[in-house]
């Protein structure tokens, strides 16, 4: 008792002090407010300046704003205010932000730039909408297969080999190339090989056919998953981040081998957002075939060979050229234009593969027509619980070519919405595998409240009937107890801020348990002190063996706690994550803080004293 | 204040047969409840639509059920949810119907009826999601049990492992009976409840083999039986303070913590009871009849050194 090192003391009151101030911003609480965001750029200093002047002009109090990754949060003293600035902003500054309601904390700007937030609080606690939806990655895998039977196709065609066919045969997974004969065969082979040098090809016969089998291994099609699944991610990050869509800080992750998992906090209504997530829109360029009549070839089913029959959103056929001028991946970046000389626009950029294409097409057919299709593809299950893949393919608009243009250039003949959102589609990328919902769960802010508040409560009522009857159990020890479980509470605080994992209802029910387990430590360690001094033992003796023999019991029960917690956390989605989450770290800080702090703060009490008769357990 | 002064001396091992019958008719009992009555299972696990709505004042719910009816909403279930305003209207899984529809559509229903009525959430969940929930729940429960065994394996022997683990599966199955009794919503919720109440009630059954590890090697001449239930009359009034002090937390929960966390408490409150029960009349039992004795626990003697010193 009387060796107890001073290291241990300098210790526990440094993580103390820290876990103090880490928890410090919870105690400011949140307030209604805006956020900002421009199409283009990032919002800056000089526009949070014009802001708040045309609120204070008109008379709308702020009562604080910061700018983080580009976008300005304005915090106002009550909703009624809120809702009045956002009408001044939109009617002052028509067109230029996007604005989303959030609320944001009351913490002073310092502790901001300090990087100190409160706890997130989760969906069920602040209200709001839960999405999950999962990847189609056979449709991924399918894709893959369709790209690389393009690609025999084009190797074959430009190395002039004739060849029978080339078909992609779904669920085995596999490409297989016939020939007729076999010096095609051997011309074949080397071409496709040539092109595609990092593959594997098998010799095959179908029929009396002698074929090239491309089989896709089960590593690859594992790889094209993991790939669809993230680049998913990547994607629905994007839209949901990009200026159009006005949702304040959403959370996109991976759930299980192939779901997304999406959290707008504060959204009521989910219709407009995920109208855009669904979305795999994309755009390809096609020559118009001006030479024959699509009217006749829409009445009589008759396609002019390497033409396909579209129609534009007026219901009107047009022919186009299947050849393919430039499509959507080759895009850089898109714009909106709300006001160009020929009404609303979209502004599109291409990669240099795709402006080499477009300036060449331009260049040979100046004076002909070329069309842009817009292609949506969505996937749902339909009654049967069948994965169905609808394709909407339209002809936007149809101009001649004027001048030779290679990467920039603009589409017309679209209205503002559509405008607006096909390019915030084009800015963040396609889709790599259609997406289907499969959950949602959309929590109105009163229910919000309503559990924040029973949360509350229940935290409040069962922490303090742990504290009473520890104090009165166990006399001064237990009051020293009731210490350890504040400090525990806070150091839990602390850690949650610190991770940023969202404070959930059944996370408030894991808090609740934590303090019942770290009472469990507590009455483990005095329990055995009484024992000692039942034993006959003098009492500093007995408290250093309390300590010493409850270890390996507190060590060994909360070990397999934690391992439930792990696996919980492991495997549990949404709510069941929100709980493990918690319990684990709650674990962690009910075991530092029972054998570290409880042992210090019981040496600073009575380890100064020379003697002690008695103690009060 | 204290409520065990003296250390207690109940003959545990000598009635041991007692309790096995009891919890034999328990577990037997849960699981024929389980088997013929079923478990209620929620949203997470069926698919499925949930529309959870607010009335100022409480609303006849034949009225409601009929007003759905009428608009050929079939299959509806109309349920009071906590109180007599907060009405849940549940509907099976279709996969036409998106979230922000069919609630906005309820809503309008129930509007003729009562006007103040508000939406307070919807959750939809798609059938497989359900299907792939329960096998995750699955996997967790297994995951952990054998995680456990492993841990206990390694820290004691392999007798008193088996004893941990039948008392470590007697409660979560005690939880599963209640369930099933009490038609109370089995949802993921009290899934996580469930794997709480494991790691939680193994608490006890570790720290009475602590001691009996603990009993064995200071007094190696007491028959295995008589130091077992010195080690268990030593450590009840932890163990039972302890539980009583959880017990008093959760019943917060239960009481406070509104209808969300409402299956999670009774869930924690069941495995609670069931799980101080089983640790101290089970798990050492089993240990016993499986053939434990004294050199079983004196032979990992090496693998704590720090233990040698300073015995009374």
């Amino acid at each position: 008792m009387t060796a107890y090192p001073r290291w241990k003391i300098a210790l526990v009151a440094i993580v103390m002090l820290i876990g103090i101030l880490l928890a410090s911003p919870n105690l400011f609480g949140e307030q209604s407010a805006l956020q900002l965001a421009k199409d283009q750029s990032a919002v800056v200093d000089a526009d949070r300046v014009a802001v708040e002047k045309l609120l204070a002009s008109k008379g709308v109090p702020v009562a604080g704003s910061f700018l983080e990754h580009g976008r300005l949060t304005l915090r106002f003293p009550t909703a009624a205010d809120r809702a009045k600035a956002r009408a001044v902003i939109s009617a002052g500054m028509p067109n230029e932000y996007t604005i989303a309601l959030a609320t944001a904390s009351r913490v002073p700007t310092w502790m901001r730039n300090l990087g100190l937030t409160p706890v997130k609080l989760g969906l069920d606690l602040r209200g709001g909408v839960y999405l999950v939806y999962q990847v189609d990655v056979q449709a991924a895998v399918k894709q893959e297969l369709d790209r690389y039977d393009q690609d025999f196709r084009a190797s074959l065609r430009n190395a002039h080999v004739p060849y029978d066919d080339v078909r992609v045969d779904y669920p085995d997974n596999r490409v297989v190339v016939t020939f007729r004969d076999a010096a095609s065969f051997a011309k074949g082979r080397s071409a496709i090989e040539n092109d595609n040098r990092s593959l594997n090809f098998l010799e095959t016969t179908v029929g009396k056919l002698s074929a090239l089998e491309l089989t896709l291994t089960p590593q690859q099609i594992q790889q094209r998953e993991h790939y669809a699944v993230q680049q998913n991610i990547v994607i629905l990050r994007n839209r949901l981040n990009s200026p159009e869509l006005a949702v304040s800080e959403p959370q996109v992750a991976q759930q299980g081998a192939d779901e997304i998992a999406i959290q707008l906090p504060g959204l009521q209504n989910s219709a407009e957002v995920k109208k855009i997530l669904g979305k795999t829109a994309t755009l390809e360029f096609h020559m118009v075939d001006e030479t024959d009549n699509p009217f006749e070839a829409a009445q009589t089913g008759q396609i002019p060979l390497g033409t396909k029959l579209y129609y534009t959103r007026h219901k009107r056929p047009v022919l186009l050229k299947r050849d393919i001028v430039v499509t959507g991946d080759q895009l850089t970046d898109a714009s909106f234009q709300p006001n160009t000389q020929e009404g609303p626009a979209v502004s599109v950029s291409l990669d240099s593969r795709g402006a080499e294409k477009m300036l060449r097409n331009t260049e040979e057919n100046i004076g002909h027509m070329m069309a842009v299709v817009f292609i949506d593809r969505s996937s749902e299950k339909n009654a049967a619980g069948v994965q169905v893949v609808r394709k909407k393919e339209e002809v936007i608009n149809e101009a001649t070519i004027r001048g030779v243009f290679s990467n920039n250039f603009q589409i017309t003949g679209i209205n503002p919405i559509e405008g607006r959102e096909l390019a915030l589609l084009l800015r963040a990328g396609g889709l790599a595998a259609p997406l289907s919902e499969i959950e949602e769960r959309a929590i109105g802010p009163s229910l919000g409240q309503d559990n924040i508040n029973k949360g509350i409560h229940a935290m409040v009522f069962g922490t303090l009937a742990a504290f009473v009857f520890m104090a009165v159990y166990y006399k001064w020890f237990g009051v020293i107890a009731d210490v350890v479980l504040a400090a525990n509470v806070v150091l839990l605080t602390a850690l949650l801020s610190l991770v940023g994992a969202a404070l959930t209802l059944p996370g408030i029910a894991a808090v609740v348990l934590t303090v019942g387990m770290a009472v469990d430590a507590n009455i483990l360690i005095y329990e055995r002190i009484r024992e000692e001094l039942r034993a006959g033992v003098s009492p500093r003796t007995a408290i250093a063996a309390g300590f010493e023999r409850a270890f390996s019991a507190i060590f060994d029960s909360n070990v397999t706690a934690a391992i439930a917690g792990v696996v919980l956390w492991l495997f549990g989605s949404g709510a069941v994550r929100g709980f493990a989450v918690v319990l684990v770290l709650g674990i962690a800080t009910s075991m530092f803080t029972s054998l570290m702090g409880s042992r210090t703060l019981v040496h600073v009490v009575f380890g100064g004293r020379r003697k002690i008769e008695r103690l009060p357990i | 204040m204290e409520f065990f002064h003296k250390v207690t001396r109940f003959p545990f091992m000598h009635t041991r047969k007692v309790w096995y019958g009891l919890s034999a008719v328990l577990i037997v009992g849960s699981l024929i409840l389980v088997g013929v009555r079923g478990l209620n299972l929620g949203i997470d696990f069926t698919g499925g639509i949930v529309v959870e709505t607010y009335f100022p004042t409480a609303p006849n719910i034949d009225r409601l059920r009929a007003a759905l009816a009428g608009a050929k909403i079939a299959d509806a279930q109309v349920q009071q949810f906590g109180s007599a305003r907060d009405i849940l209207v549940r509907l099976p899984p279709d996969p036409n119907v998106k979230g922000a529809e069919i609630g906005a559509r309820i809503l309008g229903l129930f509007r003729p009826i009562e006007s103040g009525v508000t939406l307070r959430s919807t959750e939809v969940v798609g059938p497989q999601v359900g299907e792939e929930l329960f096998i995750k729940g699955a996997w967790a429960l297994a995951a952990t049990l054998l995680l456990i065994m492993v841990y206990v394996l390694i820290r004691f022997t392999p007798k008193l492992a088996l004893g941990a683990i039948f008392a470590v599966l007697h409660d979560p199955i005690c939880v599963l009976g209640f369930f099933a009794i009490s038609r109370m919503t089995f949802d993921l919720t009290a899934i996580s409840a469930i794997l709480a109440v494991i790691g939680y009630s193994l608490n006890d059954t570790v720290i009475v083999f602590d001691r009996v590890r603990e009993r064995a090697r200071s007094a190696r001449r007491l028959a295995v039986s008589q130091v077992i239930d010195e080690s268990i009359n030593q450590t009840l009034s932890r163990t039972l303070m302890t539980k009583l002090v959880t017990l008093l937390v959760v019943l917060a929960l239960l009481i406070f913590g509104g209808q969300t966390l409402h299956s999670f408490s009774a869930a924690l409150v069941i495995g609670i009871v069931a799980g101080t029960y089983s640790s101290i009349y089970i798990s050492a039992a089993i240990a016993l009849d499986m053939g434990l004795r004294t050199d079983d626990l004196l032979e990992r003697r090496i693998a704590k050194p720090e233990e040698v010193d300073g015995l009374p």
